[in-house]
C-alpha cells in the first residue's frame, strides 16, 4: 500500500495529516479513523489465521481416523481456532474497526470522547494477542481445553493455559475500555440536532453493544483470574475434592460468554440496518422498534447464560427458567428480521455487493436463530447438546451473521476511507461462492449433529464419512470465495478508480463529507436536520 | 494530533463512573461465589469466619473511611485553589493507604504462620468448606489490596501534577476522578469487612 500516493489524496484527507511517518503515524495516532483502520487490519489478520486453522480442522475430519494430524494437535487447533476467532477477531472486530471509523462521523463528532484511551485499547488488544500467540509456542504447548477453558481440565492440563488466559484477560480489559469510550461518546458528542431518534441504527447497535461490554466483560475478567489462581495458587474453588464446584465455573464463564455473542452480533445487525434502506431506496421500516430491540437483546441476552448448561447438572427449575428466557430473547431478534423484510417490501432494490452480503445475513442469521431455538428448548437440547449441530448453529449465527455483515461493512464503508472503488462483478461472484460454500459446509454439520456426531471429537464412526467429506468440500468453496473477495476488494482499494461523494446514496452523515474523510471530519460543526434514512431530507434522488 | 480545545468534564466523569461499574462487577463475581458457597457451607463458613482477626479488620475499616474523607476534602480544597492544603490532604490519603497495606501484611503474616493459606496442608486436612472460605478470602482481599495499591499510586501521580500546577481550580477533573476511584476502593471494603469479619 503506497500511503504517500499524493495524487489520489486531497491535501485535507486524514491519510496525510501527521508530521509522523511510517508505522508510528499509525500505532501512535489518536485519530479514530487511523485507530479504526489499525483495528481493521489487525482483526482481519487474525481472522485469516483462524480461517487457516478452521480449514485444517475440516481437512482432518475429511475422512475417519488420522488424516493430517494427531489427536493432541487436533485438540490444540480447535482451541486456538476458537480463541483467535472469538477473542481476536469478532469481539473487537466491529467496535474496534467500523465502530471507530464510522461512529464518530455518523454522530457528527470530531473524534471519540477519549482518543488516547482509544489508542490504549488497541495497544492492550495487540499486546494481549501477542501474549496469546506466545502461549502457542512456549511452555507446555498450545492450550487444548477448548475456547471455554472449562475446569477441572483447564486447571490440570500441562499445556500453556495460564499464559493464554492472561492474554484473553488483557483483551477483555481492552474491550471494557472501548465500551466505556463509546457510551460516553454517544452520550456527550452528538452534533446539534442529532437527537436519539436520529441516530443511525448502526450507532444504536454500538451503544447497546458497549453496554454489554461494560456490564458483562468484568465477569470474564474475574473468571480468568480464578483460572489463574486455580492453576498457580491451588485455590481449589472449582475442585470438588476441596469443596469447590466446577458448575460454578460454568456459571461465571457463561454470565460473560453468552452476552458476548451479542457483542458479536448486535453491531452486525446495525450494519444490516444501515445498508438495507440505502439499497432499497426506502426509509427503514420500524426505526424505533429496531433501536429498542437492540437494547432489549442486550438486556434479555444477559439473563440466558444457563442455556449452555442444561446437561451440567443444574436444577430443573433453573433449566425451565433459562429455557423460557431464551425464547424471550428470540422476540427482539425476530422484530429486527421482520422490520428489515418490511423495509425491502416495494423498495427499489439494487443488488450490489454490500446488499447481497446484508441480505444473506438475514437468511443465514434466521437459520442460525431458528436452530438456536432447538438448542434453547431443554428437551431437544439434550439430544443435540455438544454435537456438530451446536457447531453448525453457532457458525450460522456468528459467521453467517456477523461474518457476512462484516464483509458487507467492508464493501460498504472501506471505499469511503480509501477513496477508491472495487470491481463489482468479482465481488458478486465471490459472494455467491461464499454463500454456497457456507451452506454446504455448515448445513451439513447441522445434519451430522442431528445424526449424533459429537463436537470436538478427533475421530468418528464410518457412517458419518460421506457428510464430513461434503462439509470439507464446502469449506474449500467458502475459502475460494473468501480469497477472491479479499483480492478484489483490496486491489480495488489500492489501485481502483477514485471517486468522490456518495456512491451508494446514503443519507447518514459520513456520506456528506469529502472522500477520504478529512482529519477533522467536518470543516464546521454539522447541524443535523433530517433522520438517518430520510433520503428526501438529505436531498438524495 | 490536534484536539478540540474545550474539555468535556461531564464526559470525563461519565466515563469514570462507567469504569467504576466495571470494577464493582469484577468484585461482583467473587461476591457471587461467596453467596453460592455460603449457602452450601454455612457451618464451615461460620467456624472459619470466627477465626478472622477482627481488630485488624476494624482498624483498617477506620483507616479507609478516614482516607476517603481526606480524599473528598482534597477535592474541596482544590476547588478553592488551596494548593498546599490539597497536597497535605492527598498526602494523608496516601499515608492511610500505606498503613492499610502494612496492616494487611501483618494480618496475612499472622494467618500464614498459622498455616492458613490457599492449598496449605492444614486447610487440605480440614473440612472442604473452610478451604473454600479462606481461598475466597485471600482472593477477594488480595484483589482489593491490589486496588488500594493502584489507587494510592494514582493519587500520588495526581499529587505530582498538583505540585506542578497542571491540576488547579480551573481544571481538576483528574483529581476528582482519582478521588472517585478511591471512594470505590473504600466502598468495596465496606462490603468485604462485614462479609468476612462480622456476619459469620
Amino acid at each position: 500500500m503506497n500511503l504517500a500516493d499524493e495524487t489520489r489524496m486531497t491535501t485535507g484527507s486524514f491519510w496525510n495529516d501527521t508530521g509522523k511517518t511510517g508505522i508510528s503515524a499509525w500505532i501512535f495516532s489518536t485519530d479514530h479513523k487511523r485507530i479504526g483502520l489499525l483495528y481493521f487490519w489487525s482483526v482481519l489478520g487474525f481472522f485469516l489465521v483462524g480461517v487457516v486453522l478452521g480449514v485444517l480442522l475440516r481437512i482432518e475430519l475429511m475422512a475417519p481416523g488420522r488424516t493430517i494430524m494427531g489427536p493432541q494437535t487436533y485438540n490444540a487447533l480447535f482451541t486456538v481456532h476458537g480463541v483467535v476467532m472469538i477473542f481476536l477477531f469478532i469481539i473487537p472486530g466491529f467496535q474496534g474497526s467500523f465502530g471507530n471509523m464510522v461512529m464518530p462521523i455518523q454522530i457528527g463528532a470530531r473524534d471519540v470522547s477519549f482518543p488516547r484511551l482509544n489508542l490504549f485499547s488497541w495497544w492492550l488488544y495487540i499486546t494481549g494477542a501477542a501474549v496469546i500467540l506466545t502461549s502457542l509456542f512456549t511452555g507446555g504447548g498450545p492450550p487444548d481445553t477448548g475456547w471455554t477453558f472449562y475446569v477441572p481440565f483447564s486447571a490440570r492440563t500441562g499445556t500453556n493455559v495460564s499464559l493464554a488466559v492472561f492474554g484473553v484477560f488483557m483483551i477483555g480489559f481492552s474491550s471494557i475500555l472501548t465500551g466505556v469510550n463509546f457510551v460516553t461518546t454517544i452520550h456527550r458528542l452528538r452534533a446539534e440536532g442529532m437527537t436519539w431518534g436520529r441516530l443511525p441504527l448502526f450507532v444504536w447497535s454500538l451503544y447497546a453493544t458497549a453496554w454489554v461490554q461494560i456490564l458483562a466483560t468484568p465477569i470474564l475478567g474475574i473468571t480468568l483470574v480464578l483460572i489463574l489462581a486455580e492453576r498457580l495458587l491451588g485455590t481449589g474453588l472449582f475442585d470438588p475434592g476441596r469443596g469447590g464446584d466446577p458448575v460454578m465455573y460454568q456459571h461465571l464463564f457463561w454470565i460473560y460468554s453468552h452476552p458476548a455473542v451479542y457483542i458479536m452480533i448486535l453491531p452486525a445487525m446495525g450494519v444490516v440496518s444501515d445498508i438495507i434502506p440505502v439499497f432499497s431506496r426506502k426509509p427503514i421500516f420500524g426505526y424505533k422498534m429496531i433501536a429498542f430491540s437492540s437494547i432489549a437483546i442486550a438486556a434479555f441476552g444477559s439473563l440466558v447464560w444457563g442455556h449452555h448448561m442444561y446437561t451440567s447438572g443444574m436444577s430443573d427449575t433453573a433449566i425451565l427458567v433459562f429455557s423460557f428466557l431464551t425464547f424471550i430473547v428470540a422476540i427482539p431478534s425476530a422484530i429486527k428480521v421482520f422490520n428489515w423484510v418490511s423495509t425491502l417490501y416495494r423498495g427499489s432494490i439494487s443488488l450490489e455487493a454490500p446488499m447481497l452480503f446484508a441480505l444473506s445475513f438475514i437468511l443465514l442469521f434466521s437459520i442460525g436463530g431458528l436452530s438456536g431455538l432447538i438448542l434453547g428448548a431443554a428437551a431437544t437440547d439434550i439430544h443435540v447438546h455438544d454435537t456438530h449441530f451446536v457447531v453448525g448453529h453457532f457458525h450460522y449465527v456468528i459467521f453467517g451473521g456477523s461474518g457476512f455483515a462484516f464483509f458487507a461493512a467492508m464493501h460498504y464503508w472501506l471505499p469511503k476511507f480509501y477513496g477508491r472503488r472495487y470491481a463489482e462483478k468479482p465481488a458478486v461472484v465471490a459472494w455467491a461462492l461464499m454463500f454456497v460454500g457456507f451452506n454446504v459446509m455448515y448445513f451439513t454439520m447441522q445434519v451430522l449433529g442431528m445424526k449424533g456426531m459429537p463436537r470436538r471429537y478427533y475421530d468418528y464412526l464410518p457412517e458419518f464419512a460421506t457428510l464430513n467429506l461434503v462439509a470439507t468440500v464446502g469449506s474449500w468453496i467458502l475459502v475460494s470465495g473468501l480469497m477472491l473477495m479479499l483480492h478484489n476488494l483490496f486491489r480495488g482499494l489500492f489501485q481502483g478508480v477514485t471517486f468522490e461523494g456518495n456512491p451508494w446514496g446514503g443519507a447518514t452523515l459520513e456520506w456528506s463529507i469529502p472522500t477520504p474523510p478529512p482529519t477533522e471530519n467536518f470543516t464546521e460543526e454539522p447541524v443535523v436536520t433530517h433522520g438517518p434514512y430520510d433520503f428526501k431530507g438529505a436531498g438524495i434522488p | 494530533m490536534s484536539h478540540e480545545p474545550r474539555k468535556d468534564y461531564a464526559g470525563a466523569k461519565l466515563g469514570m463512573w462507567l469504569f467504576l461499574f466495571t470494577e464493582l462487577l469484577l468484585f461482583g463475581g467473587l461476591f457471587l461465589l461467596y453467596g453460592a458457597y455460603l449457602s452450601r457451607y454455612p457451618h464451615e463458613f461460620a467456624v472459619a469466619g470466627r477465626e478472622m482477626h477482627l481488630v485488624f479488620g476494624t482498624v483498617n475499616t477506620a483507616i479507609l473511611l478516614t482516607s476517603s474523607l481526606l480524599a473528598a476534602m482534597a477535592v474541596t480544597a482544590i476547588q478553592r485553589d488551596a494548593r498546599g492544603k490539597t497536597m497535605l490532604l492527598l498526602g494523608g490519603t496516601i499515608l492511610c493507604a500505606a498503613i492499610f497495606l502494612f496492616n494487611k501484611y501483618l494480618e496475612w503474616g499472622a494467618e500464614i504462620s498459622n498455616g492458613i493459606y490457599p492449598n496449605s496442608p492444614r486447610l487440605a486436612a480440614g473440612p472442604p468448606g473452610e478451604s473454600v472460605f479462606y481461598s475466597l478470602y485471600y482472593l477477594t482481599v488480595g484483589l482489593h489490596g491490589l486496588h488500594v495499591l493502584i489507587g494510592g499510586t494514582l493519587l500520588a501521580l495526581v499529587a505530582v501534577r498538583v505540585q506542578r500546577r497542571t491540576i488547579h481550580a480551573g481544571d481538576y477533573v483528574l483529581l476528582e476522578n482519582s478521588a472517585l476511584y478511591w471512594h470505590l476502593v473504600d466502598l468495596i471494603w465496606i462490603f468485604i469487612f462485614p462479609l468476612y469479619y462480622l456476619l459469620l
